[in-house]
């Protein structure tokens, strides 16, 4: 048993435009899509349950939008999907984002919990290791290569730092968080896509999970947006002359090396 | 009231990494401008002979938690450490680095302690006597300034190679004394069974001061020789476009980009690399930027400080020629 956290982000073809109020984006023209490492955990619950059986749960937060990643997920095969859509969760923050989750997870039979390693929107990487700490399960954080031991009680992976590759072991259940190289995401089959509409997709608000509103939104973030700002503008330099490949490689040295006293 | 300000700094096989040295000298910076103190609190196996060092680079006062079971990270052994030494000091600040082990660890601090985290910042100040963070987001598409509600301590990671390092001062000494604290063996429940080391022994890109990446341009895994070759010569770390990794020719370690690895070195040579956006939003707080490409209209040339518009496969091996004379 297995539940994957999905989080839509705006497709990585986004040019990202700060709103009016300065401190959103603006969200208009925005295609949406599973965050790209959330496909990674989905597809790696997907060939543990082809392995050993039982089932794969996908978990949100978010609007209705989000549904359509949700049917992606149970389209590539998953089995059920929970979409926590209530307006009084909106721009919730990391901790708060995980406390909604693991409401619906606590209740499941599970020994994986899945999530991305970051969302490629807000750069955080924060609610995996908090649904982790909120259901008392140790973290397995940004895994490329997952083995669950025969008997299904533990898990082997590996985790790659800083010049080193870590091979942990961990008692079940767990949580990891996926990074690239982990697997290839399968797409979905039209067969799948044909399935993924019959199959259950819940929605629960806050106080269907016994949640109290006023813990999340805006209001209750701990972390506060004062301003977003567009990155400092980089300049097109300077294009390095010289009639043959050989002078403007000198060229380049140099100007590396007198100028920009980087060699 | 929550005082002063604390950072976390990472050894690993018992010596201290560069990041240590920036969060301690981002610290001094931080006490500086709240007039408070600056105190490190550092984790590990027989590693109390490294505290004095933490107090050259600015720390006033060096924490030590020793301990067997503290010598090669884990969460489960990490977090309730700290955890006790944050309650029993009350800081204000509590600072990591954003090191795969940083940002593994402050996440989930940060849940157990139930405060705000702000991840990857590349500046901080101090503003009405709050922490003002400075974070790349999408990538780096946008920056958003940020700020913490009702959650003590204010709680960040830096990025790597961002903050700038103070000039150890070995007349400096800090106060070493020993953590107080209570591990017991039934939390740690992972462990640590195998570390392979990365042959090449470069650094990795995150932490690199210099990278030289390769796109599609480099038309075969074996080319990639060119720019190691430069990369050898110059102290840089070879990086890849999505193009070059999809295709097998690098390991997906190396991918820089918005889905890759977010980078800051002081100099990014991109060769053959057209320069997409979600590439350039894992690049554009590099320093110096260069690209190689025969394309002028490249979109990698309007973030390039330095541009050079000709075939990669000429000017990479003079340019590495070249380079040898400055050396
Ligand atoms: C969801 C998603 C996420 C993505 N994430 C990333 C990411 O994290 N990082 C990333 O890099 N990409 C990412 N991409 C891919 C990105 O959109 C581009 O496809 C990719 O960056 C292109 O790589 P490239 O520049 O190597 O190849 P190309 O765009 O094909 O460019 C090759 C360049 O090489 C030049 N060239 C060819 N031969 C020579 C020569 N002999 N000498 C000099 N120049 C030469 C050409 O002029 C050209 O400009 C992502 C895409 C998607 C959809
Ligand atoms: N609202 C959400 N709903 C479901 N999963 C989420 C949500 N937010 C974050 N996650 C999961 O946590 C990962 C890290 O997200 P973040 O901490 O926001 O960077 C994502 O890749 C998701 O797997």
């Amino acid at each position: 048993m297995s539940a994957s956290g999905v989080k839509q982000v705006p497709d990585t073809e986004t040019q990202i435009r700060i709103a009016p109020d300065g401190q959103s984006i603006v969200k208009d023209d925005i295609k949406w899509v599973m965050n790209p490492y959330d496909e990674f955990g989905v597809e790696e619950a997907l060939r543990i349950k082809e392995k050993f059986g039982g089932e794969v749960t996908i978990v949100s937060l978010g609007p209705k939008r989000v549904t359509e990643s949700i049917r992606t997920a149970l389209a590539m095969g998953a089995d059920k999907g929970v979409l926590i859509n209530d307006p009084s969760a909106e721009d919730s923050d990391a901790l708060a984002t995980a406390r909604a989750l693991a409401a619906v997870i606590k209740d499941m039979e599970y020994d994986l919990i899945f999530t991305g390693q970051r969302g490629v929107d807000d750069d955080m990487g924060l609610v995996g290791a908090s649904v982790a700490e909120i259901l008392g399960i140790p973290q397995l954080s940004v895994i490329t290569k997952v083995e669950v031991s025969e008997d299904g009680t533990s898990v082997k992976v590996e985790r790659p730092v800083e010049g080193q590759t870590l091979t942990i072991e961990s008692p079940l259940p767990a949580l990891i968080t996926a990074q690239k190289g982990l697997n290839e995401p399968r797409y979905a089959s039209l067969p799948g896509i044909m399935k993924a509409k019959k199959k259950p997709l819940e929605e629960k608000t806050l106080a269907d999970l016994g949640l109290d509103a006023s813990q999340f939104g805006k209001e209750a973030r701990k972390l506060k947006v004062l301003e977003l700002t567009p990155p400092p503008q980089r300049q097109a330099g300077k294009i390095i002359d010289g009639e043959t490949p050989e002078e403007k490689a000198a060229e380049l040295a140099r100007v590396l090396h007198e100028e920009a006293k980087v060699i | 009231m929550s005082q002063g300000v604390m950072v976390v700094p990472e050894q690993r096989d018992g010596e201290l990494r560069k990041i240590s040295f920036e969060i301690v000298s981002e610290g001094r910076r931080l006490a500086d401008a709240l007039g408070q103190s600056l105190t490190a609190l550092l984790l590990g196996s027989d590693i109390k002979d490294k505290a004095p060092t933490l107090g050259h680079y600015g720390a006033d006062r060096v924490l030590v938690a020793d301990d067997a079971r503290l010598g090669t990270y884990t969460t489960d052994a990490y977090v309730p450490v700290i955890s006790e030494a944050v309650k029993a000091n009350d800081p204000a600040i509590l600072l990591l680095g954003a090191s795969f082990q940083g940002k593994d660890l402050a996440a989930r601090l940060s849940a157990h302690l139930g405060v705000g985290m702000a991840q990857d910042c590349t500046g901080f100040s101090i503003e009405d006597g709050n922490l003002i963070a400075i974070r790349p987001i999408y990538a780096g598409k946008a920056y958003a300034k940020v700020t913490f509600q009702d959650s003590w301590p204010q709680m960040a990671t830096a990025r790597p190679n961002v903050m700038p390092v103070n000039e150890p001062d070995t007349s400096r000494s800090a106060e070493i004394m020993d953590a107080e604290f209570n591990l017991d063996d039934s939390v740690l429940k992972t462990k640590v069974v195998d570390v392979s080391k990365d042959e090449s022994g470069r650094v990795d890109l995150t932490e690199a001061e210099k990278i030289v990446s390769g796109g599609r341009g480099m038309k075969g895994p074996e080319n990639f020789k060119i720019l190691e070759e430069l990369a050898d010569l110059i102290g840089a770390t070879v990086g890849a476009s999505r193009s070059a990794v999809d295709a097998g020719w690098r390991p997906h370690s190396d991918q820089v980009g918005q889905t890759g690895k977010v980078v800051s070195p002081n100099l990014y040579i991109a060769c053959g690399i057209s320069g997409a956006i979600q590439h350039l939003a894992g690049m554009s707080t590099s320093k110096v930027i260069v690209a190689i490409n025969k394309d002028p209209d490249a979109p990698i040339f309007q973030k390039a400080d330095y541009g050079v518009v000709d075939d990669l496969f000429k000017i990479v091996p003079v340019l590495t020629n070249e380079v040898k004379k400055y050396l």
